[in-house]
């Protein structure tokens, strides 16, 4: 019988099958170069926004030792900020800018007036504060820019044709994101491997006392840390806003990604997040094509690995 | 001597007064019997990521409650519509459901849930045998699975499989006429997306033999990024793509493939594009999708269609949904069900509702049907066209044909057990 006369023969409940492994496609792209310049640039962008959000996230709990779970916020009102100021302007190097700083003067704020006050309280009180601020975050965002998902729109300039090196599909602008997260990966470790300031928060990070006792304002390196880690999730939102859907909770996903970056690198560790959301952003990447029902799958399995032979992660320090 | 009253309540009233009192404490059911106004109960998705569902069927409701309001009502008695958030979860909605005729007092719940919610507000309605009509849930078995069925619930919304009879045999004709053999396929990996993407390959290989599904995807619901997906269906370079992502998923979708140039390479299908909520709000959208009709104002082209449309946007400023026509329907539905049965009971609502035919500014011959046997919508505008980046977006809607949409749910239906 020809098959187009029997179009209801059994089948999986759901009518369609899929393949949950296809080992196929995924040795066939490690023998190709335009797929291998295709899934590892994939790869690289995907993990270098995770890289921006998860390296705040380390960073502040590096220093400040406060597991910042409003986090995935500040990302969001990156992604917000940059769209709001495109509008108004039409500049997109404006629409960064207003992401970045909009988002440093919020962390600022926040870290001062309230995440200040929590520092020598429980775990569990930190979560609480963090989590109603998730919550508030999500409600404001919600007032000013309504409960609809958004979409900024790629500017002009961006709108070209992708470029093919080696066979392979890359589009300019994420060649421009993974510029901009490398140079924020370089200046972030050098400036706090080399420079005086840097010098001094990681002095703040181990001695918090001591530190104070010589006369530097704690308070101020705190805001400042917490500001440079709100900026580089609002940067990253920004970033993410010209090619993702803005809608109230757009962090919550992000963050979820975050954290498995800085357990994998380390928490605290600046390499570890750059490597761990690397190597997240390959795993997704390459993992779509040979497990693609089981890609999340593979992250936690990764996690998973990693905790097992390295609890305190890649970069992780053993506890003193 | 004369009697002075004294100012004030009299025994006789105030003895009056304490027996209404007590039998409206003791017997509510006949305080409401003789109430002046019908509450009807609306559990919706107000808050959260779908937070637009619910908004643009409460606007769509709303609409068509004030004009039957100004009109005089249902059968002499004024509609109070009792709105809740059931912030998208089922169990939120049979207790909102089952809160609103318990407590509230509603006599009709109009039951505005994505499908997961309907099938729970379905079986409040069930065990309170109140009069429920669902808005939005599309999945196809909650009116053609006979277990579901109970005299007392209606779906008043376009059916899966309808859409996907309609797209199968629009897709095939395109593929026929260009020679695309090789389809890829990406949409949500949750109930919808994988039925409805099942059922529409079945019909495209059915009306189109050759077709050959060469690549699958399955994102999550709500997932912000796309490019691993964006670049497996690149590599496997199928000749057109089908897509059932919806609302921010697929304008998401949309930016993250257009950077890649993946619509010049592919002809592409995405049955929720024609919505506007999504076509408004796609910045570079490009030309030449196919697409479901969701909601527009221009199909069917008639006159009736474009004034509803336009009035809705001057009232609520943006343009309907696919959820807003559905919502106003129902209301359509229920009010000319009123004025046949000239009552407002349930029960006499529920038989007159059945078979119901009523002009419609929707219908695909400018009429649209309660069908008896299954309580379901049908005779609605239907049909596919291609996007242009501005209004009116789909400037050309090829529609459906609703005799081969029977035959085919005829034979489905048959093929699942259902007849």
């Amino acid at each position: 019988m020809p098959r187009s006369h029997r179009p209801f023969a059994p089948g999986p409940a759901h009518g369609y099958e899929s393949a949950q492994v296809d080992l196929d496609a995924f040795a066939g792209c490690l023998t190709s170069s335009a797929c291998l310049v295709t899934q590892t640039t994939s790869g690289l962008i995907i993990g270098m926004l995770l890289f921006l959000v998860a390296v705040g996230l380390t960073l502040i709990f590096g220093v400040l030792k406060v597991v910042n779970f409003s986090h995935g916020a500040f990302y969001m009102f990156g992604a917000y900020f940059a769209m709001t100021a495109y509008q108004l302007t039409g500049s997109f190097a404006l629409a960064m800018l207003a992401g970045a700083a909009g988002t440093a003067i919020l962390g600022l704020i926040f870290e001062r007036v309230f995440m200040s006050r929590v520092y020598g309280a429980d775990v569990l009180m930190q979560l609480l504060v963090c989590y109603a601020f998730v919550l508030i975050f999500d409600d404001v965002v919600r007032i000013i820019w309504g409960p609809e998902f958004k979409s900024m729109g790629m500017p002009s300039a961006f709108q070209v044709m992708p470029l093919f090196i080696a066979g392979g599909v890359v589009p300019p602008y994420y060649l421009l994101l993974i510029g901009v997260a490398l140079l924020a990966a370089v200046v972030l470790g050098l400036g706090l491997s080399r420079s005086r300031i840097g010098k001094v928060i990681r002095a703040a990070a181990h001695n918090p006392g001591m530190v104070s006792a010589l006369g530097i304002n704690t308070g101020l390196i705190y805001g400042g840390v917490f500001a440079l880690g709100g900026m580089l999730a609002g940067l990253a939102g920004a970033l993410a806003a010209p090619v993702r859907s803005l809608t109230p909770g757009m962090g919550f996903s992000v963050l979820i990604e975050s954290f498995i970056v800085t357990v994998i690198g380390g928490m605290g560790s600046i390499l570890g997040a750059l490597i761990g959301a690397l190597l997240l952003g390959l795993i997704r990447s390459f993992g779509s094509l040979g497990f693609p029902l089981f890609t999340d799958g593979l992250m936690y399995l990764f996690m998973v690995i990693v905790l097992v032979s390295k609890p305190t992660g890649l970069f992780g320090k053993e506890a003193a | 001597m004369t009697r002075t009253r004294m100012p004030g309540i009299s025994r006789r009233s105030t003895l009056a007064l304490m027996g209404a009192g007590a039998m409206t404490v003791a017997a509510p059911w006949v305080a409401r019997a003789q109430a002046k106004t019908i509450k009807i109960g609306m559990p919706t998705i107000l808050s959260g990521r779908v937070a637009q569902l619910g908004t643009s069927s409460r606007n769509g409701v709303m609409f068509e409650v004030e004009k039957v309001n100004a009109a005089g009502g249902l059968a002499g008695r004024q509609i109070e519509m009792v709105i809740r958030d059931s912030k998208g979860q089922p169990q939120e909605a049979a207790r909102i459901a089952r809160e609103l005729v318990n407590t509230d007092g509603c006599e009709w719940l109009i039951d505005g849930e994505a499908s997961s919610g309907s099938f729970a507000v379905h079986e409040v309605a069930r065990d309170l045998g109140v009069l429920c009509v669902h808005t939005c849930s599309e999945a196809s078995s909650l009116t053609a699975d006979p277990k579901q069925h109970i005299p007392n619930a209606f779906r008043c919304v376009r059916q899966g499989i309808h859409d996907s009879i309609v797209g199968g045999s629009y897709a095939a004709s395109i593929a026929k006429a260009k020679g695309l053999k090789k389809w890829a396929t990406c949409s949500p990996d949750y109930a919808y997306g994988r039925d409805t993407t099942g059922e529409f390959t079945l019909y495209l290989k059915r009306f189109a033999p050759d077709v050959e599904i060469i690549s699958e995807s399955w994102p999550k619901l709500f997932q912000p990024d796309y490019t691993e997906v964006v670049t497996k269906i690149l590599q496997a370079k199928p000749q057109a793509l089908y897509s059932c992502l919806w609302g921010g998923d697929l304008t998401s979708y949309i930016d993250q493939a257009n950077i890649y140039a993946m619509f010049g390479q592919m002809e592409v299908f995405a049955v929720n594009m024609a919505d506007y909520t999504a076509l408004t709000v796609v910045k570079n959208l490009p030309k030449g999708i196919h697409s479901g009709n969701r909601y527009i104002k221009t199909f069917p082209t008639t006159p009736e269609n474009a004034a509803w449309g336009d009035a809705y946007k001057a009232k609520y400023n943006e343009y309907p949904t696919n959820w807003s026509w559905q919502n106003a329907t129902a209301v359509m539905f229920l009010a000319e069900a009123a004025k046949k049965a000239n009552s407002t009971d349930g029960k006499k609502i529920a038989e007159a509702l059945t078979g119901l035919t009523i002009k419609s500014p929707f219908g695909a011959d400018g009429t649209v049907t309660m069908r008896g046997d299954d309580h379901t919508l049908v005779g609605y505008a239907i049909g596919w066209g291609t996007t242009i980046p501005q209004e009116p977006y789909v400037p050309e809607v090829k529609a459906g044909d609703w005799k081969t949409i029977f035959e085919l749910e005829a034979e489905w239906k048959k093929s699942k057990g259902y007849t």
